[in-house]
């Protein structure tokens, strides 16, 4: 036990002092680091309760993004029997998160059975052949057809509004003049979005919580709004509401959309030349402006709807047609409202609606006493702890704490390697893991004093001391790895920060105990070679 | 150099005598623990039960509570608790869960921010949905449980099963007992509870591995000590590891109660509780006792430990004789 291969002295070394070089980076500031390679960048990330900043998770909302796919999949089967000239007894309806058509008798029920099955595509792209469609297509009897996305299909368009989002979230929180945003997706369905130094996250909750979808609708003026609520609205309107004067006007307006959101290329807030209260104008791209005059030109003199995110915002009547492609938008706007309406339609339409359902926010000054706290509470712990060991074992005290020492070194060598986050119950983590690793030293040395007790030499003793404490070690340091293994699964946040340091603290400490605290005695013992053991 | 020695050498308790007391006063310090969790319930914090909590700092000393608690009850959010958080200026807010979803909670902070203005710094905020609090629950229950069946495997992979189930025991009862203490003090459950109450769990049993690797080495060694002589010879002969141990995470601990700041103090506070109150007094007064209950070193001589038992002993022939071999054979290695 006593006995070190030369190179294995070397290799304990090396590999300690190489851990702990890793604590580095984090003492220089940000601007030095940057210019040193980037294997050498790598530093603790400060968690938001140590930093200041708000978290907030949210939720896609999947009956929304399951609505969408049903309506658009409605659309296109209307289409297709439209195109190829089908008889039908009813127009295609979602129905019970299905799409059902029922088509007349007598007409070619096959073919179109087969090109509404050409709607089906491969899941994953026509190359990769996995055997999943996005669709099951099903003759449910006596001429009606039933379309029905699968649950594979309805799993990757999750996955993909997620993927979508991402980049509309960081641009909208871009446009806030926030910096370094991070935004990860979690879980299945879910967006974590981290910003560092926000203190006052309402207006971004207020601009992620709206999807911002855009769209210029004709109204339809041939059923009163009245008459279609009571049930006769035609099948292509339908009834969407107006605030005027703080009232909610029915108007009955067209479902297809003119002109979207996404053809806009730029949209500002501003005045008014003549009223000068808020408005938003913008601008279309060469197929906006297109569509958009071509809708114009046709329906001069009648009125049109600008519908956002299904709410109409204001209904003028097109009184010349729109040749240039850019407008504005007017209509109860407050300067804020308008604002962030510019930043909405500059950022994109989210694909599906937000909801945040969790939310966490740190004041910057609250984050700096939690640093302080925090090493506050780890020098006074490595203190007392030292002063103990010393007092209690005097050298081999002294041997512990060195070992010790290079333990934390370590624990916070490999979080830098990592990038991980530290969080205020991560440092207490590291203080706990202090007295944790102790025990190890604790173990062997008393097993050395009975050693010693029962009649051992000296170097026997301290031979059959580390023999016989190491299986105890190991098996004593593992429960408490379960626990913290465990409690990394199940926890978020500032837990997991607190199971990642104490887990790691736990491998460290088996290190340095089965190594630097045997190698340093060892040492000392061929050095001096003792009559006595010291403790 | 005159060393500290906190625990002598050569130290000779009867631990082991000593279950006939500890054990009632587990047992009822248990149903204790039970009984207050049903009647006086634990202080669920916002990560189990929803809600909103902000915590503010007056930016110009004290803060009236009560004027804050009539301004924020006065909003309409349902059931409102105001406390004060380590010092007079700074309050924490809790608000309860509000109907109505996801939404409805936003307008919590809103609401609250637009009561109390500028007047304050707020410090922390958190809002917690719903599905969110749900989960947390789940997770924290099943995390517990998990934890416990892995080290059951574990420790029946390592010894024997009795040894297993004896540290089982003595560790739940580590775990409800704590959680008695935190109903008592009303102390904030949240995650960060959880996580004390996982550490307890894992360091504890490091405390009672190590005096069960000491008794499995005893019962290989002497084949022929009584159970209850072996049991106290293994435990005297850790003590002092056990107590210098002890010392030095309560140190430890004493640091992070003392300096760590309020956002961990309840954390520390169970850990305190858990770890060096009744990890020490079960590991030695319960898990180990409890092997004998469990069939540990049969086949051994038995010696009695009170005069009424020496004398049903004497009437009786011992049953070393019936027993076909002994357990210490079949301990695994």
């Amino acid at each position: 036990m006593l006995y070190f291969a030369r190179w294995k002295v070397w290799a304990i070394l090396a590999t300690s002092i190489l851990v702990c070089a890793f604590t580095v980076p984090n003492f220089f500031p940000e601007q030095v680091v940057k210019g040193w390679p980037a294997w050498a960048q790598r530093r603790l990330v400060l968690g938001l309760d140590l930093q200041g900043g708000s978290q907030i998770l949210l939720e896609v909302d999947l009956n929304d993004v399951r609505k969408q796919r049903l309506d658009s999949l409605r659309d296109d089967v209307r289409r297709t029997l439209r195109d190829n000239r089908i008889p039908l007894i009813t127009p295609a309806i979602v129905r019970n998160g299905s799409v059902e058509v029922r088509l007349r008798e007598g007409g070619d029920f096959q073919g179109a059975l087969a090109k509404l099955r050409d709607l089906s595509q491969p899941l994953g792209g026509v190359l990769q052949g996995n055997g999943q469609r996005t669709l099951e297509v099903t003759d449910a009897g006596g001429g009606l057809i039933r379309l029905t996305p699968t649950e594979a299909a309805a799993n990757e368009r999750v996955r993909q509004t997620i993927e979508q989002s991402i980049p509309i979230i960081e641009r909208r929180i871009n446009e806030l003049g926030l910096v370094e945003p991070t935004i990860q997706r979690q879980g299945a369905d879910r967006i974590l979005v981290q910003v560092p130094g926000l203190g006052d996250p309402s207006r971004l909750i207020d601009l992620l919580g709206q999807t911002a979808k855009l769209e210029f609708r004709m109204v339809d003026n041939s059923v009163s709004p009245q008459e279609a609520l009571q049930g006769r609205a035609p099948p292509d309107s339908e009834v969407l509401y107006e605030t005027q004067g703080g009232q909610q006007v029915p108007i009955l307006i067209y479902k297809q959309a003119l002109v979207e959101g996404g053809d806009l290329t730029d949209a500002q807030a501003g005045f008014d030349q003549r009223t000068s209260e808020p408005i938003v104008s913008f601008r279309f791209n060469t197929s906006g402006a297109r569509k958009f005059a071509t809708a114009t030109q046709e329906n001069v003199g009648r009125p049109f709807a600008i519908v956002l995110d299904n709410k109409v915002i204001s209904a003028p009547v097109i009184r010349e047609p729109i040749l240039g492609g850019s407008g504005q938008i007017s209509g109860n706007f407050t300067v804020e409202s308008a604002n962030n309406l510019a930043i909405l339609l500059r950022a994109g339409a989210l694909p599906a609606k937000l909801t945040p359902i969790e939310q966490r926010v740190v004041g910057p000054g609250l984050g700096e006493d939690s640093i302080r706290a925090g090493v506050h509470a780890s020098i006074a712990g490595a203190i007392l702890v030292v002063v103990f060991m010393l007092a209690t074992y005097g050298l081999f005290g002294l041997f512990a704490n060195i070992a010790v020492a290079v333990n934390v070194g370590m624990i916070i060598g490999i979080l830098s390697f990592l990038s991980a986050t530290l969080t205020l119950p991560g440092i207490a983590g590291i203080v706990l893991t202090v007295g944790i690793a102790v025990d190890s030293n604790v173990l062997i040395y008393e097993r050395i004093r009975e050693e010693v007790r029962n009649g051992r030499t000296p170097i026997t003793a301290i031979d059959a001391g580390f023999t016989r404490a190491l299986a105890t070690i190991l098996d004593s340091n593992i429960t408490t790895f379960i626990a913290a293994a465990v409690l990394f699964f199940i926890g978020t946040g500032p837990v997991r920060g607190f199971a990642v340091t104490l887990g790691i603290g736990i491998l460290t400490t088996l290190f340095t105990a089965f190594t630097l605290t045997r190698l340093i005695v060892a040492t000392w013992v061929r050095m001096l070679r003792p009559q006595t053991v010291p403790i | 150099m005159h060393l500290l020695r906190i625990v002598p050498d050569n130290t000779r308790f009867d631990f082991i005598r000593f279950r006939r007391i500890s054990f009632p006063i587990s047992a009822v310090l248990t149903i204790f623990a039970i009984t207050l969790y049903f009647t006086h319930g634990l202080n669920f914090g916002i990560d189990f039960s929803g809600g909103t909590l902000i915590q503010v700092q007056n930016k110009t000393g004290p803060i009236d509570i009560a004027q804050m608690r009539t301004t924020v009850g006065g909003l309409g959010l349902g059931e409102v608790q105001l406390q004060e958080y380590g010092s007079p200026d700074t309050v924490l807010i809790r608000v309860a869960q509000q109907p109505g979803g996801e939404q409805a909670q936003q307008q919590v902070t809103v609401k609250v921010r637009a009561a109390l203005g500028d007047a304050v710094v707020y410090q922390r905020e958190e809002v917690v949905g719903p599905r969110v609090s749900g989960e947390f629950l789940h997770k924290g229950i099943v995390g517990i449980i998990l934890a416990i069946g892995a080290i059951l495997l574990y420790l029946w992979f390592r010894f024997e099963w009795q040894f297993a189930l004896g540290a089982m025991i003595a560790n739940v009862h580590d775990i409800v007992l704590t959680l008695g203490f935190m109903s008592i003090t009303q102390i904030d459950f949240d995650l960060t509870s959880i996580a004390a109450l996982l550490t307890i769990l894992g360091y504890s049993l490091n405390d009672t591995v190590v005096i069960y690797d000491r008794i499995r080495e005893m019962l290989r060694r002497y084949k022929k000590m009584p159970m209850t002589e072996l049991l106290n010879v293994s435990i005297n002969s850790t003590l002092s590891r056990s107590v210098i141990t002890h010392v030095t995470v309560s140190l430890a601990l004493l640091a992070l109660l003392l300096f760590g700041g309020q956002a961990i103090h309840s954390f520390t506070a169970t850990m305190m509780f858990g770890v060096v109150l009744v990890g020490t007094y079960t590991s030695v007064f319960i898990a180990s006792p409890i092997l004998i209950y469990l069939g540990v070193g049969t086949g051994r001589q038995y010696v009695p430990d009170t005069p009424e038992e020496k004398e049903t002993a004497a009437a009786a022939p011992p049953p070393a004789a019936r027993r076909s071999a002994p357990v210490a054979a079949r301990v695994r290695r």
